[in-house]
């Protein structure tokens, strides 16, 4: 089989997206959550070039590329910024510290 | 067209950067390679002809994301060490290696429809085309800021622990005034300063 670039785009968002879903199984730590939601996004953005590159509209791609960087970033900021708040009232950046929040 | 080794050099790049900021044990290294992965894919974007994105991912995603995570990092501390197991590492592998499969399965071999060639601006397709999706963006950014606003002021900080922050603050003097009682006194409050001296009141 001959190996074309886009088998090679395939290879790394597939690459990607199994380190991204990887470090969301295996993390606990807030901020290294935040970091494998970063490199799913980062999936996200390649495959939709890419689709858009193949079908010959990288216009489109692009424009839908960006939406998600957007939505990614804020999603990126807002749980940085809770991590500060985790921080705050539990002094630790554990995910399972927030288990015990009541009300 | 055949694979060209920049885009080979590229792509293990990124794999490696992206794999490196996960299993770092401390935060700000694993930030350090968050940040050179999203250099490598904007190159990569940029080989793509995806030039605007490639701009965009560079500034924002090694850039602003980069930046603020440091700057979280340095409020929150360095180390992520010991922070593992919500799931097994082995029950992790067979879902990831299981999804990966499936989604390459799904995807290969790369058989698609063909479509009609459309040439059109990035403006174009972005400011007409795409109309709603700059609306929901604006709302996006709009939410995030008033999110962030939200969760970063002092008033989100619980009653009992406010509580505590007052009652610590009281405390203080109390504690300083009863090191320099003697010692014989049970309260400090029973003393009390005159131009004679202390005298028990």
């Amino acid at each position: 089989m001959n190996l074309t670039p886009m088998h090679l785009i395939v290879g790394g968002v597939v690459g990607l997206g199994a380190i991204g879903v990887y470090g969301l199984l295996v993390m606990r730590n807030l901020l290294k959550l935040v970091i494998a939601l970063q490199i799913l996004g980062k999936a996200a953005v390649l495959a939709l070039v890419a689709a858009g590159a193949n079908s010959q509209q990288i216009n489109l791609g692009q424009s839908i590329a960006l939406t998600v960087i957007v939505a990614d970033t804020i999603v990126a900021v807002i749980g940085l910024a809770l991590a500060v708040q985790v921080q705050r009232h539990f002094g630790a950046l554990d995910v399972r510290a927030l288990a015990t929040l009541k009300g | 067209m055949p694979l060209d080794s920049v885009e080979i050099l590229l792509v293990t790049a990124l794999l490696l950067c992206a794999l490196q900021a996960v299993r770092a044990t401390r935060l700000l290294t694993a930030a350090i390679w968050l940040g050179a992965a999203s250099a490598m894919l904007s190159l990569w974007l940029y080989t793509l002809g995806a030039h605007i994105i490639a701009v965009i991912e560079l500034s924002v995603g090694a850039g602003l994301v980069t930046v603020l995570m440091v700057f979280v990092i340095g409020i929150c501390g360095p180390d992520a060490r010991g922070k593992h197991g919500l799931v097994p590492t082995w029950l992790a592998w067979g879902l990831v290696i299981s999804a990966s499969a499936l989604l390459a399965a799904l995807v290969l071999p790369l058989t698609g429809t063909p479509v009609p060639f459309i040439q059109t601006s990035f403006a174009s397709v972005l400011w007409e085309q795409r109309a709603l999706d700059i609306l929901l963006q604006m709302i996006l950014i709009f939410a995030g800021v008033i999110g962030v606003l939200g969760l970063l002021s002092d008033r989100n900080i619980p009653p009992v622990i406010a509580a505590f922050h007052d009652q610590e603050e009281s405390v203080v003097p109390t504690t300083v005034e009863v090191a320099n009682a003697p010692s014989s006194v049970e309260s400090p409050r029973a003393w009390t300063e005159t131009p004679e001296g202390k005298v028990r009141v």
